[in-house]
């Protein structure tokens, strides 16, 4: 690996408090997944161990889910209009296979169309989860539901909670898979490099340069 | 709380065989509602085999108190009055677990051992490995699990596995004045129920007939009806009962397709990178960067 160029020029991608914010919500995630899927898997039950015992993983776990949604709804009022689809983001999703491979497609601001469909997927996913999360609470809110509306809660909770771990896989991979990206949310900078090949818009609108 | 552990026919949330050697025969309890005289001497039997002890309640009206489940109270009598033919008929039901061939509860358990069913047909809780998520609540189709308000587990009539398993009848069947409940295998209960259904039919009740709905593969708590046809009219008991179309794909088809799904997520992941390989914003583009700097 080359020793870090002295020369680097960098970016501020996320501020301070964007990047706490961010990771708030991924310990959360990290944690609901967890134990999520020890009551969807019975043989992932032990890592209901997570929280110490099965039940206080029952118990903590909606708790930590209403941090995620508040902590998430923060970030959902920063992005959703740096989020919304344009012309080249259709463009990057049409081309998909070709980023794929490591090309990139159109003129991308400061999110391109997958990032973009991310978010939406998140949100809707989040929304799902908070809304049947809170019908199925017990002991404090299920009783004031009818059964029957329970029983979808409880499918719609697990169908949206399986989508929201399966994006977020996809999320982490894209985050390991572009190189320096990591750094803008654990340092809050990228590189001029990173931002030209990756986001050049975005790079041309902050920098001020043409390229 | 169980006492067998040898002969068990099915575990909650436990993808591999349970322990069941021994075979017992199926066991069922037969209400015949045309018999019952709404005593509550069952619910009395109940409440002090179990040491259970319901808040005194108050008078809704009606005969009935408790007028629900609890987990205080593994049965209760529900009386209701339905007006046909300008004829009224007091229906009285003993109303408690049904003990499911197919239990919805045991379905929608994601706690290993939190609910068993014996092979004796009895469905049954044991509360030290319950984790009090009420899925049980939401899986049964005859809404008879209740949890707890003070230590937050689930409670239903468990059909004194206890007494069963040392070869005693239930509390309540014990106690019944009438001989409105019985118990016995499930083969003679069906029998008992022949019997009692001929001689209801053969005084105008032609529609008497034997609950022991199918749709949850029979029960081991049956009733006698003489309005087998309208089994609604007895405080709600369900026709048809079968498991929610919900929870089936919830505890069925869903599990597949999110293995499927996320095991594709990450498998895609990593054979991405070791084929493709990283995406890195090159050294050259670092060149031309610091270039338009100058420039």
């Amino acid at each position: 690996m080359k020793e870090k160029l002295p020369q680097e020029k960098l970016i501020r991608r996320y501020s301070a408090a964007e990047r706490i914010n961010h990771w708030v919500v991924a310990v959360c995630f990290v944690l609901l997944a967890i134990s999520g899927l020890a009551f969807f898997y019975p043989a992932f039950f032990w890592l209901t161990g997570v929280f110490g015992t099965p039940e206080l993983a029952r118990i903590v776990h909606p708790f930590v889910g209403v941090v995620m949604f508040v902590a998430f709804a923060r970030q959902f009022f920063r992005y959703w209009h740096h989020n919304l689809l344009n012309r080249e983001d259709v463009k990057w999703m049409v081309a998909v296979k070709e980023v794929m491979k490591g090309n990139e497609v159109g003129d991308i601001g400061r999110y391109n169309g997958g990032q973009k469909a991310m978010f939406w997927v998140m949100v809707l996913c989040m929304a799902a989860l908070l809304g049947s999360g809170i019908i199925a609470w017990r002991p404090y809110f299920a009783a004031s539901f009818p059964i029957p509306v329970i029983r979808i809660a409880l499918l719609v909770h697990a169908t949206s909670a399986v989508v929201l771990i399966a994006s977020i896989i996809v999320h982490v991979y894209a985050a390991l898979w572009v190189q320096g990206t990591i750094r803008a949310m654990v340092e809050g900078v990228v590189t001029h490099a990173w931002a030209k090949k990756h986001h050049p818009r975005w790079y041309r609108e902050t920098t001020g340069k043409k390229a | 709380m169980t006492v067998p552990s040898l002969d068990i026919q099915r575990r909650s949330a436990s993808p591999t065989a349970s322990p069941e050697a021994r075979n017992p025969a199926e066991i069922a309890q037969l209400i015949d509602v045309s018999v019952c005289i709404g005593c509550k001497a069952c619910q009395v039997a109940c409440s002090e085999w179990n040491e259970l002890r319901a808040d005194v309640g108050t008078c809704v009206g009606v005969y009935d108190n408790p007028t629900d489940l609890s987990s205080q109270a593994w049965t209760v009598m529900r009386f209701a009055e339905v007006e046909e033919n300008g004829k009224l008929e007091w229906l009285i039901r003993k109303d408690g677990c049904m003990h499911c061939a197919d239990p919805g509860c045991l379905k929608a358990c994601p706690s290993p051992g939190a609910i068993v069913q014996h092979k004796n047909g009895i469905v049954d809780y044991n509360q030290e490995n319950c984790i009090g998520c009420g899925y049980c609540v939401s899986g049964c189709p005859f809404n008879v699990p209740r949890l707890s308000p003070t230590d937050g587990k689930a409670y239903k009539c468990n059909m004194c596995s206890d007494r069963v398993a040392v070869g005693l009848e239930p509390a309540c069947v014990k106690t019944c004045p009438t001989g409105a409940i019985q118990f016995g295998s499930k083969e003679d209960m069906k029998e008992v129920a022949a019997t009692r259904i001929a001689d209801l039919q053969s005084r105008g009740y032609t529609n008497a007939g034997l609950y022991d709905p199918p749709g949850v593969g029979g029960t081991h708590t049956m009733y006698v009806l003489h309005h087998a046809d309208k089994p609604e009219q007895y405080s709600g008991l369900p026709n048809d009962p079968s498991i929610s179309m919900a929870v089936g794909l919830w505890k069925g088809a869903l599990k597949p397709f999110a293995t499927v799904g996320l095991a594709a997520a990450g498998l895609f992941g990593f054979f991405h990178y070791i084929t493709v390989g990283p995406n890195r914003a090159d050294d050259e583009s670092h060149e031309d960067a610091r270039e338009e700097d100058r420039s």
